[in-house]
């Protein structure tokens, strides 16, 4: 197989264009070997390259005074103080997730562990961000309920037994991902300051270690798989989906932060995507070296594996390791410890090559920037849904600098270049697809309300048990969330609090997305999920410090989806400045289609906030009879695409676009005062509870503040609303951002008006915590009154009652 | 006295239980490597939770064959104090040091809540600092509780006061509902007929501080401190 | 030399696994199915110079002393040269 013929098919089906294979052979001088190929399939894939995003990712804020490893490396590392520092990401597994649930969500799970540790932090939390097809769709809704039930089993396979915490995350019902759920992992480790380690084969003739698990030949090609449409085919790949084994991974991670801790290591990285491709030209690439590798020393799981088989091979729980020169037997020793392989494999040289050999012969040899910074840089052709407007140079070549990649493992220093695309070629009217084809209609799932009959009572639960507002212990109780004895907020809360148990501080983490909204508008959906992000850590008492971002995508050969792409990269980075906010990481996942149908743009934002002091933490919940109920922040009409209009009004996406629905309006200076108002008055200790307004608006939110929690039981709410102008539902539904419903002790009053007027945060106080009820009235017309026990049962019980049975079995192994 | 915390491969509660005994009981611990033999110098011994050996076979069930486990049969036998919680509850059954087993939960999921337990009987060295019929809400995190003995082993821990602790509402009431896994007879946690090896499925090391939502399970470390203070 | 070990819960036991398995079935329509019990295999490649007897002795004593919790399981062994 090594000595294959490359034939036009031959490099067609690894995903290479015609004249990204003829750039090879002219980079090389030479045609490549079979196993050339292979090396430059993976690492010029969109996956590991970038190649259509690095263009735009470099206009995201990447600087700020707590970042300590921009990205660029496995994870980003943001100062959290007391010489500890964090490293987080968020990385996607939709693909895989899609082919087999269990085993791709595991791995996924798996992987991001790797990046975290790899830096040298123990991870302490992850979260999810999940989204499927509506649970009964009349065609997909048992797919989508075998996708979501076993995703779930999947995570909390690997997390549990690995011993991370879950503690949180999202989980989204839409048809737009019906056939092609979104599966993105975030992963948050500690790691002290001066502790912290690269991916880099640093030092001439020290020794390349394989550690960790056998090499088989699972997974070999996923790297190009993640990068190419599904079709029904894809169901036939599933040869290529790896199997994770969390047991290891947990040996992986103890043998890993020893051998750290020995000082026996020079430079380490996952054997992620591409396997031992990635990892060696990358490592190389980092450190501006050359690593010389024999295959034949690679531990083998299965018999009469080729030299391209072992290259890029997927098999789970590995890593590469430089060593210091002499420490070798040290390290080998640290991993027998923990029953695991350690073995050389090869050198760092100074030929700035990744020189291959395998059974004495000479396979490979190819300058490691070739794979990297040599690699396709893509300014695709971008055309606006609403005007069919701007188009940006074709081919045209970008300037040579540092990118600011969004989190491209693979990212290059610089970028050279576009090589030919032909899609650039394309007519600017005829691509595949009409203007609004990133947009996936969704069916009506309820009879709309009639207007007249409006019943907000009847809204309210409507809303309430919508799967996506509905409470989510179905997904998360399946999670061990307090594994480590850390999680002083557990999930289902705004944010998850995790304390460094070492000091005084936590660490208060969220993922966010919003595709309907990033449908309707991409830069304003993406800066009102960064808004949301950064609202949801204040509402725990943590100043919002640094971001991570999963941005998921359609085909980027779309210039719509480009375009948009394009335009949630601006907002994005216009929150992130305004709020402070860096990006230090991400990950970029494109080809989320099949059949030709796109998911909605959805960037998720991971956000990260610095608790000073744990006990200042805030939960949502109230807390006592008589509280005072404050909402700091204004509501306007902002009902055109909320959760309303799909869940009551059930209107379909294609129906509000059509209707003019716009995304609510964020003013980020307004954003911003009331983060500060809400933040200064958790510090000072006044706050006895805080909840971020969102989905489904003021009402649901009050709601979710009567609900129970541990320790405490439901508790109801007066409420009066006088809005003026407004009307009766967007007063109750209306989707406003900036707003924040707290909840305070009457005698501090005075204090928290002072501290919320100083902020410059607008804010009215509406009602009392008391009874057994949440009673809403609007305008002097009482128009909610709901027991809040039955209201909550209605809430708690709506997910796991979609889910059947037979669903459940399914996935339980 | 001296506390141990076994580490197994796969061991993830190892690091919790070292922090309750070392930051909240206030006493000398250390970890215990699960190739390691000699016990000599420790008064308790705690087993934690996690995922030994991956649980591959069954929960629990490798982690028996590891030579620590040879030396932990002997120090109980000799009167040492043993406290499993939950994958250590698992392996002491799997053992022999505790009878029955624990089996898939009866809802199939891994489930990961605070739930409510009764104490059973304060005549154990565990136990004697609570209150009979004391409700705690401890966490549990699980996916193999649910306790099955056969009827004879049921009497015999009946007839023995060996049930220490069992699911059950707020109240203390003994409804299906509140039998989280679906174990029999409510069974949380047993103990030895010489009352000195305690296993039990929620995690008391969860729940010592009311930042975590709960410090019921305290009460549970201070009678153990209590009683090797007294020895 | 192949020996195959098949681990199943003893009749008493509740196998929550096989009535899930059972119910899905059913709501799947299969018609006539009265029971579903889940059990473990396991294929034990022998080394070949072991006769039968002995090999069967070995993979007997593997089945009752790893594979099987006698408190809720049984098991039973095929030796196949």
């Amino acid at each position: 197989m090594d000595s294959q013929a490359i034939t036009s098919e031959v490099v067609a089906a690894h995903n290479l264009t015609r004249e990204e294979y003829a750039r090879i052979k002219e980079l090389l001088g030479r045609e490549p070997t079979f196993v050339e190929l292979g090396v430059f399939s993976v690492m010029w894939s969109e996956h590991c390259s970038y190649k259509s995003s690095r263009v735009h990712l470099k206009r995201l804020p990447t600087t700020g005074e707590r970042v300590v490893v921009p990205p660029g490396e496995n994870a980003g590392i943001v100062d959290v103080g007391d010489g500890w520092c964090a490293a987080f990401k968020v990385e996607s597994h939709n693909h895989p997730s899609f082919i087999e649930p269990f085993q791709g969500a595991a791995t996924g799970v798996g992987g991001i562990l790797r990046d975290i540790f790899t830096m040298g932090a123990r991870p302490v939390a992850a979260m999810n961000s999940l989204r499927f097809g509506t649970l009964d769709h009349a065609q997909n809704g048992r797919r989508n309920r075998a996708l979501l039930a076993g995703v779930v089993a999947g995570i909390a396979h690997y997390g549990n037994a690995f011993g991370v915490p879950t503690v949180g995350g999202e989980v989204v019902f839409d048809d737009a991902y019906s056939l092609n759920p979104l599966v993105n992992a975030f992963a948050l480790g500690l790691v002290r300051h001066d502790q912290i380690f690269f991916g880099k084969a640093a030092g001439i003739g020290n020794p390349v270690l394989y550690v960790g698990a056998k090499t088989g030949r699972d997974g070999i090609h996923g790297a190009t798989m993640a990068s190419a449409e599904f079709d029904d085919e894809a169901l036939e790949k599933r040869p290529t989906v790896q199997v994770g084994d969390p047991f290891l991974e947990k040996l992986l991670l103890e043998a890993c932060l020893e051998a750290m801790r020995a000082g026996a290591v020079a430079g380490i990285q996952d054997m992620g995507a591409a396997g031992l491709t990635s990892s060696s030209c990358e490592m190389a690439a980092r450190a501006a070296t050359g690593v010389e590798l024999d295959l034949s020393l690679v531990p083998q799981r299965e018999e009469g594996m080729t030299a391209y088989e072992i290259m890029l091979s997927e098999s789970q729980e590995r890593m590469l390791i430089v060593a210091h020169r002499g420490r070798e037997r040290q390290v080998i020793d640290i991993f027998r410890k923990w029953d695991l392989d350690a073995v050389v494999i090869g050198r760092v040289t100074d030929t700035g090559s990744v020189v291959v050999v395998h059974e004495g012969e000479r396979v490979a040899e190819i300058s490691s920037k070739y794979l990297t910074d040599e690699a396709p840089l893509y300014e695709r052709p971008m055309k606006s849904k609403a005007d069919g407007g701007r188009r940006t140079g074709e081919g045209a070549a970008v300037e040579s600098g540092t990118t600011s990649d969004a989190g491209a493992s693979a990212a290059p220093a610089s970028v050279r270049a576009a090589v030919g695309d032909p899609t650039i070629n394309a007519e600017p009217g005829a691509s595949v697809g009409g203007g609004v084809d990133i947009v996936s209609p969704a069916p009506p799932t309820a009879p709309a309300l009639k207007e007249a009959a409006r019943d907000y009572n009847e809204a309210l639960v409507r809303l309430v048990t919508a799967p996506s507002v509905a409470s989510k212990e179905w997904v998360y109780q399946q999670y061990d969330h307090m594994v480590r004895t850390n999680t002083a907020v557990l999930p289902g809360a705004d944010a998850a609090v995790v304390r460094i148990k070492e000091t005084r501080r936590a660490l208060a983490m969220c993922l966010d997305g919003n595709g309907r909204y990033c449908a309707v508008s991409p830069r304003e959906g993406a800066a009102l999920v960064v808004a949301e992000a950064a609202r949801n850590v204040v509402c725990v008492g943590a100043r919002p410090i640094a971001i991570t971002n999963c941005l998921n995508f359609a085909s980027p050969e779309r210039p719509e989806v480009m375009w948009a792409f394009s335009e949630v990269i601006d907002g994005m980075a216009e929150a992130c400045r305004a709020l402070g906010t860096p990006v230090v990481s991400g990950n970029v996942s494109f080809y989320n289609e099949t059949e030709g149908r796109g998911i909605h743009p959805t960037p998720v934002i991971g956000m990260l906030g610095l608790v000073e002091d744990v006990r200042r933490v805030v939960t949502q919940g109230f807390k006592r009879e008589g509280h005072l109920i404050a909402l700091v922040g204004e509501t306007s009409e902002d009902l055109g695409a909320s959760e309303y209009a799909a869940t009551v009004e059930g209107r379909g996406l294609q129906e509000m676009i059509a209707a003019g629905a716009c995304v609510p309006r964020l003013d980020l200076g307004r954003e911003r005062k009331v983060q500060e108002a809400t933040l200064r008055a958790a510090e000072e200790g006044l706050l006895e509870s805080a909840h971020d307004c969102s989905d489904g608006g003021l009402a649901v939110a009050l709601a979710e503040c009567c609900f129970s929690s541990l320790g405490r039981g439901g508790v109801g709410a007066e409420v009066k609303l006088d809005g003026g102008e407004l009307t009766p539902t967007v007063q109750l539904f209306s989707e406003t951002p900036s707003r924040v419903v707290v909840s305070f002790d009457e005698s501090q009053r005075t204090r928290f008006e002072r501290i919320v007027a100083g902020a410059g945060a607008p804010f009215r106080v509406i009602g009392r915590v008391g009874g057994d009820r949440l009673r809403i009235s609007v305008n002097g017309d009482e128009l909610i009154a709901q027991p809040v026990a039955e209201l909550e049962a209605a809430w708690r019980a709506a997910l796991g009652r979609k889910l059947r049975a037979e669903d459940v079995a399914a996935a339980a192994e | 006295m001296k506390f141990g915390v076994i580490v197994f491969p796969g061991s993830n509660c190892d690091h919790d239980a070292y922090h309750i005994i070392s930051k909240h009981v206030g006493q000398p611990v250390d970890f215990i490597w699960h190739r390691d033999t000699d016990l000599g110098t420790y008064d308790a011994i705690i087993i934690p939770g996690g995922f030994s050996y991956g649980d591959y076979l069954r929960a629990g069930a490798l982690a028996r064959f590891s030579p620590v486990m040879a030396s932990v049969k002997g120090f109980a036998a000799r009167g040492g104090f043993v406290l499993g919680i939950c994958n250590g509850f698992q392996i002491l059954c799997e053992s022999g040091l505790l009878p029955g087993a624990l089996i898939r939960n009866r809802g199939l999921h891994f489930i990961c809540r605070h739930v409510n337990v009764r104490v059973e009987t304060t005549e154990t060295p565990f136990t004697h600092e609570l209150k009979a019929g004391e409700v705690l809400s401890l966490p549990v995190a699980h996916a193999e509780g649910n306790y099955v003995c056969d009827d004879e082993t049921y009497a015999e821990l009946v007839g023995e006061d060996r049930v220490i602790f069992r699911y059950c509402d707020e109240r203390g009431g003994l409804t299906e509902e509140a039998n989280v896994n679906g174990s029999r007879a409510f069974i949380a946690g047993i103990c030895s007929r010489e009352r000195n090896v305690l296993g039990l499925m929620p995690h008391p090391e969860r729940a010592c501080e009311d930042l975590l939502g709960s410090s019921d399970g305290s009460g549970l470390f201070r009678s153990l401190a209590a009683t090797l203070a007294a020895r | 030399m192949k020996a195959k070990v098949y681990v199943t819960l003893k009749s008493g036991v509740l196998d929550p696994q096989g009535k899930a398995i059972q119910h899905s079935v059913e709501l799947l329509g299969y018609e006539g199915i009265a029971d579903v019990r889940q059990g473990k295999y396991f294929e034990i490649a022998l080394d070949g110079s072991l006769d039968e007897a002995r090999a069967r002795e070995l993979a007997e004593a593997v089945g009752r002393d790893v594979l099987s919790n006698p408190v809720i399981e049984d098991y039973r062994v095929e030796v196949e040269a």
